[in-house]
């Protein structure tokens, strides 16, 4: 099968695969996770608010988000952001803006909703006692949160986040859907122009095991490392 | 919003002239779900192949399983439909791979494999957890009591197993549901295409999104409560870790 196997179509392109397509799936990642995590963790704290003005939309939320596939949500979000960026800034028609802005709204957006239930799991594995010593301190809440509960709900979950991100880091490939050149759309057009089907899409799914298997095994040590014993 | 509303639109005929775009939805909904189901099959029984035999004492065939669940784990699920639908074609012998083409659904058992194999590692996950957290006692009574590993697995580990991991194959199949709308990429007119190429033809973007989203919940919450009676009557009574609310 290697016969007709065609390396140099991956050579001449590498340039295009990373500087291109590959910085476009990393920087969307890890704005998508950062945006994500900080939205997650602050639609974890409604939830756990025990206010239903804050609980119930949250949950209503989150609950909307994991029911529909990532792709319809990109597909959302790429014709929704116009109308927001119209209703935010009062512009006179819908905003133009670019696939990376939509793609970015959607993932954050989408991932938040993962990122809340890891967050709420989190929060959850802190003893009560630990809020009940903080108040009897006198901390407010927002002291409890920044100073007590959240530090370590972080460091309980940080091996649970980062595996969420290698998912995020996977589903980046869905941008495909808006033609967007990220690593795999790169691959795909260098694929389709040159008739080199194999070759590329092979490569793709080697870089994209050698990232994720790479950073899995990290994860598993880090995991390892930060565990704390009780 | 100087968005044009257009309710109406559903009742509308398609471009295919024969259905309205509300039938070319629920159209696109029974490919989502035939996709879905005959992937979650093969998921069920790779998945279970492979969970057992990770919790074998074989030291072979637990690396086996580990590299199986490792390679569809780590390579996004769209790439792995493209390796499906255009790379195996062209590596297999050329008779198989014209033959592979010229199949008349190509997309839809393309969406099928990939998306089955894709769930059958991560199934493959929950059937080991759900095995390695029964008692070990369970296993060593069995094998003391003369049963051969087969005769463990198939009487006392897995009917116990398969209860406790209901829960986890619930959301896994919520996923595989949602994931079938991968396939579009590969020309399958699933829901969510079906709704894409209704905002292409009748510019009632929102209208057509908004359609699928309330279809997807719909089966969403179709598939949980159905899980959950499956959860209630499967329910080992005094069992802690099949069922909670049964425990009291």
């Amino acid at each position: 099968m290697f016969a007709n196997f065609d390396f140099d179509v991956i050579a001449r392109s590498l340039r295009y695969l990373f500087f291109d397509g590959m910085t476009f799936t990393l920087i969307l990642t890890a704005l998508a996770t950062a945006g994500g995590i900080v939205f997650g963790t602050m639609l974890a704290l409604m939830r756990l608010s025990g206010f239903p003005l804050l609980a119930v939309p949250a949950t209503g939320y989150v609950n909307l988000m994991r029911s529909v596939p990532l792709v319809l949500m990109i597909f959302w979000f790429y014709f929704l952001v116009p109308y927001i960026g119209q209703w935010l800034t009062g512009a006179e028609r819908p905003i133009q803006v670019g696939y990376f802005t939509s793609s970015l709204v959607a993932f954050t957006l989408f991932e938040a909703a993962y990122f809340c239930e890891i967050m709420r799991a989190g929060i959850q594995s802190i003893s009560r006692g630990q809020l009940a010593a903080a108040q009897a301190l006198g901390m407010s809440y927002p002291q409890t949160m920044g100073y007590i509960v959240l530090p370590q709900a972080f460091r309980n979950m940080l091996p649970v986040l980062l595996t969420q991100t290698i998912i995020l880091f996977q589903d980046t490939s869905l941008v495909y859907v808006l033609s967007i050149t990220d690593f795999l759309g790169a691959a795909s057009k260098v694929a389709q122009r040159d008739g080199r089907l194999v070759e590329m899409y092979l490569f793709a799914a080697v870089v994209y095991f050698v990232i994720s298997f790479a950073a899995s095994q990290g994860v598993r040590a880090l995991s390892h490392r930060t565990a704390i014993i009780r | 919003m100087n968005y044009h509303w257009n309710w109406g639109i559903f009742w509308d005929i398609s471009p295919d002239g024969a259905h309205s775009y509300l039938q070319t939805l629920l159209l696109g909904t029974t490919w989502t779900l035939a996709t879905a189901f005959f992937a979650w099959c093969l998921a069920l029984l790779f998945g279970s192949i492979i969970g057992v035999i990770r919790t074998t004492p074989n030291a072979w065939l637990v690396r086996l399983g580990n590299a199986y669940v490792e390679l569809f784990r780590n390579i996004p699920l769209l790439v792995q439909m493209f390796l499906w639908y255009f790379v195996l074609p062209e590596v297999v012998p050329q008779a198989i791979g014209t033959w592979l083409k010229q199949q008349p659904n190509a997309s839809f058992y393309t969406a099928v494999v990939a998306l089955g194999f894709y769930t059958s590692a991560r199934v493959a996950e929950q059937v080991r957890a759900g095995i390695l957290s029964l008692a070990q006692g369970q296993r060593l009574a069995a094998l003391a009591l003369g049963l051969t590993l087969p005769q463990a697995y198939g009487f006392v580990l897995l009917p116990m197993a398969y209860r406790i991991m209901l829960p986890p194959l619930t959301s896994e199949l919520l996923n595989i549901i949602k994931n079938s709308s991968v396939a579009l990429t590969i020309g399958l007119m699933e829901l969510t295409a079906r709704a894409r190429s209704m905002q292409e033809f009748s510019f009632q973007v929102f209208e057509a999104f908004t359609a699928a989203t309330v279809i997807y919940i719909v089966i969403n919450i179709a598939v949980t409560f159905a899980m959950r009676a499956l959860e209630r009557r499967t329910a080992v009574s005094g069992f802690i870790g099949a069922s909670p609310a049964a425990a009291h």
